[in-house]
């Protein structure tokens, strides 16, 4: 397929899955807040942390609020990760490759962009969780429709590997939170306040009631477990590069277990990794500094699919 | 009943013969409309509207650099025709489309038409859309014209004419087939009792017109559509009739000349490229050869093409055939090519370029519609009877500088269909544009793009004028 169109259905997915993952950030602040006691509920300053647009955010709003904070991620036009400006590019991008993908996925991008569109004109507080809520359900209809009625051929498989990267990355993140919000308190470690925190952040990744099924009881090491390592549950970090790396494998058509190109390589070795890694060793090595690894690794993999499909060279490639 | 009041007064209405006399072919429609109240009529106006904005079905503002889409206005009353008065239209343009491409072969091989003075040389040879370039050139199976929009109308007695050719780029079918689509939800009954025309076979036919022309022994040769991007005003068309062809829709930079072909950019390297449907303009698809500045085309291309090893729809070149001064020569070219006598007449057209005729227009100004000769989409155009003294006196002023690149014709009144207006239906202005596709044979999508001018009086149906558009229904 073009080039310039497997770029776009990429993005096309990586920029429906992060305004889904932007919800859910927020989303878990705005439950952790209303299970925590009174002195915590202004952290809203490790939310923009995990975004790494901290500084950004200073310069425009100075000290963080909620208010501030969820204008910020979610209608700011000008903020280019804000839930508007995610469905705008995805947008964008859908509507220079429709005849690539099915009508039925235009139309849902479309409708999806026209909802935040209208909601970011309405902002009315009080009805956010139903918003956050409404993001997160356009966005799995807009993959329940991907998957139904367009092939799975080389361009889903780009889809699907933009998708699956940017889950890993976020998921990361959204386990990075509890980090932050923990920070200033470590005596809240092992409470009921922890556990009720713990809930909060599985159900914001979905992941509660799955994570019942598999561990029952609740523990920060078992949560982590499963958000990073579980191979079933389609959140989980590990779920996501073993997918990610089918997809990428079915579009090279290269052996499995072999590598061809940088991208190949550098999803492979961090998927081998999270084989065979245990989550005793994620801890000792320090959660918060496991999930950056992650982080700069899946970066890698984005440079490195962007110039192995997207730039193509000239001289290389007339064959 | 909704049609009690609307009156088609001194107009040829196109559903209605008299006050409260349908025509027979829309008496169907007509009962069906007047047992709906004007609430739901209204409501499914704007279901329709909805659908088509959600569908995408728009078009880009130009000036709004916002990037603004807006859909063309839609109107749920459809114009109606008959299958023999349609039948009678279809012969029409197959004649003129074929008389057409006759004349683009002559004129960039013998000029024989020329020779034997049936079109004075002069004209040719200054009208912009003749191209040096394509001198010599035989496209694939000889066709030139593989896509034509033919804009027609009719006048206050019912008279059909053909008020112009578009031989580029016509743009507007993907209108024809969307409208369609949704008209079929918001009158579902009336579908099913009335025997309209399917569209819905444009795309498979313009594909098969395309894969006409690959060079032969190809199994599978590839078929692309070349667009500007998806900032010109017609994407959506260039990528829906890609997508609905099944193929791929390239841009100026996806593609290359390598080792002698046409190329595009994939993720597994190079491919090669057999057939091109262009909806970029002559001047701008390859730099080396035309507008050197044009950042939409492909440098080399036009060798690829005189090579053989392309094939280009519409072929480059053909814009000589819809210079508006060309036109007016239309019915000797099908006498002089075909033998035969124009079934689809023109608009009685005026020169600048003959002195009489000048004379006559520009004394006249106030009456006429004045033309530039290689303009199209309503612009450069003056409406004599509707503008100020000063634009007449600025056109009198361009005619006499530039007489070769005007026209004048009569001011038409044409055809009116009852639209919807708040809660009334009140008469608008109509013309049509049907597509016409040059493959193996010439086949005429049944129907065509009716455009309606939604201001009230006005005679101007362009989008960018203000203008909308509605279904067009062929039945028995």
């Amino acid at each position: 397929m073009l080039s310039r169109v497997a770029d776009s259905i990429y993005w096309l997915n990586r920029y429906v899955e992060r305004a889904e993952n932007i919800a859910r950030f927020v989303d878990v602040n705005l439950n952790l807040l209303l299970d925590s006691p009174v002195v915590m509920t202004q952290q809203w300053a490790p939310l923009v942390m995990t975004t790494g647009d901290l500084d950004l955010f200073k310069q425009r709003y100075g000290e963080p609020n909620a208010d501030k904070v969820i204008h910020f991620l979610t209608f700011d036009p000008s903020y280019s990760n804000s839930i508007i400006s995610c469905l705008q590019a995805a947008r964008e991008n859908a509507r220079s490759i429709r005849e690539i993908i099915s009508s039925e996925m235009w139309e849902q991008v479309n409708t999806f962009y026209l909802m935040v569109k209208d909601a970011s004109q309405a902002q009315p507080f009080a009805q956010l969780p139903s918003f956050f809520a409404e993001v997160k359900m356009a966005s799995h209809l807009f993959v329940g429709v991907t998957d139904a009625t367009m092939s799975h051929n080389e361009g889903w498989h780009f889809g699907r590997l933009g998708r699956l990267i940017e889950r890993a990355d976020k998921t990361a993140r959204i386990l990075d939170v509890k980090y932050f919000i923990l920070l200033p308190e470590v005596n809240y470690v092992g409470t009921a306040i922890d556990e009720l925190q713990w809930i909060a952040l599985l159900k914001s990744a979905s992941g509660y009631e799955m994570y019942r099924k598999r561990q029952r009881r609740i523990s920060p090491t078992d949560v982590a477990k499963f958000l990073i390592l579980d191979r079933e549950f389609p959140r989980s970090i590990q779920f996501c590069l073993l997918q990610a790396e089918h997809s990428l494998y079915q579009i090279t058509q290269s052996s499995p277990g072999t590598w061809t190109n940088l991208a190949e390589r550098t999803l492979g070795r961090l998927r081998s990794e999270l084989d065979f890694i245990t989550v005793e060793e994620i801890i000792q090595m320090g959660l918060h500094e496991f999930l950056d690894h992650i982080q700069t690794e899946l970066n890698h993999v984005g440079h490195q699919i962007s110039e192995t499909f997207f730039a193509v060279e000239l001289v290389k490639s007339s064959s | 009943m909704q049609f009690d009041q609307y009156n088609p007064g001194d107009f040829y209405d196109e559903l209605f013969v008299t006050k409260g006399q349908p025509r027979p072919e829309a008496a169907l429609l007509i009962e069906r409309i007047n047992s709906l109240s004007i609430e739901e009529l209204q409501q499914r106006q704007q279901a329709a509207q909805n659908a088509l904005f959600k569908l995408g079905v728009t078009f880009n503002v130009y000036s709004d650099n916002q990037g603004t889409e807006r859909i063309l206005p839609f109107d749920i009353i459809p114009r109606i025709l008959s299958n023999q008065e349609w039948a009678w239209l279809e012969r029409g343009l197959k004649q003129r489309i074929h008389a057409l491409n006759l004349f683009l072969t002559d004129i960039y091989s013998d000029q024989k038409i020329l020779k034997d003075s049936i079109i004075p040389r002069a004209l040719i040879e200054s009208a912009s859309g003749f191209l040096k370039a394509c001198i010599g050139l035989t496209p694939p199976q000889g066709i030139w014209c593989h896509v034509t929009g033919t804009d027609l109308v009719r006048d206050r007695n019912g008279q059909w004419y053909v008020l112009e050719d578009n031989l580029r780029c016509p743009s507007g079918v993907s209108y024809v087939l969307e409208n369609r689509r949704v008209m079929k939800t918001t009158f579902p009954q009336v579908f099913g009792r009335m025997n309209i025309a399917p569209v819905d076979d444009y795309a498979s036919q313009l594909l098969d017109a395309l894969l006409n022309l690959a060079p032969p022994g190809l199994p599978e040769p590839t078929v692309v559509v070349l667009t500007p991007g998806m900032y010109n005003s017609a994407y959506f068309e260039h990528s829906f009739l890609a997508q609905q062809m099944g193929v791929e829709l390239v841009e100026g930079r996806d593609l290359v000349v390598a080792d002698g072909y046409l190329q595009m950019r994939t993720t597994k390297g190079l491919k090669r490229v057999d057939v091109i449907y262009r909806r970029i303009d002559d001047d701008f698809i390859d730099p080396l050869t035309f507008r050197a500045d044009s950042m939409l085309g492909v440098p080399g291309l036009m060798d690829v093409y005189r090579a053989g090893r392309l094939a280009i729809a519409n072929a480059p070149g053909t814009g000589v055939a819809d210079d508006k001064v060309i036109y007016s020569y239309v019915p000797q070219m099908i006498r002089y090519y075909l033998g035969e006598d124009q079934i689809l007449p023109n608009v009685p057209t005026f020169l600048c370029w003959e002195s009489e005729q000048q004379k006559h227009v520009l004394n006249n100004l106030d009456q006429l519609v004045v033309k530039a000769a290689g303009e199209s989409g309503g612009y450069g155009m003056l409406v004599g009877p509707h503008a100020t003294p000063e634009q007449r006196a600025e056109f009198a002023g361009k005619i006499q500088t530039n007489p070769r690149n005007y026209i004048a014709q009569p001011t038409l009144c044409l055809s009116r269909v009852p639209t919807l207006f708040g809660d009334r239906f009140e008469g608008c202005h109509v013309d049509l544009r049907p597509y016409i596709l040059y493959g193996k044979e010439i086949y005429v999508n049944p129907g065509g793009l009716t455009r309606v001018a939604l201001r009230r009086g006005s005679l101007v149906v362009n989008s960018s004028q203000g203008g909308g558009s509605k279904d067009t229904w062929i039945v028995d």
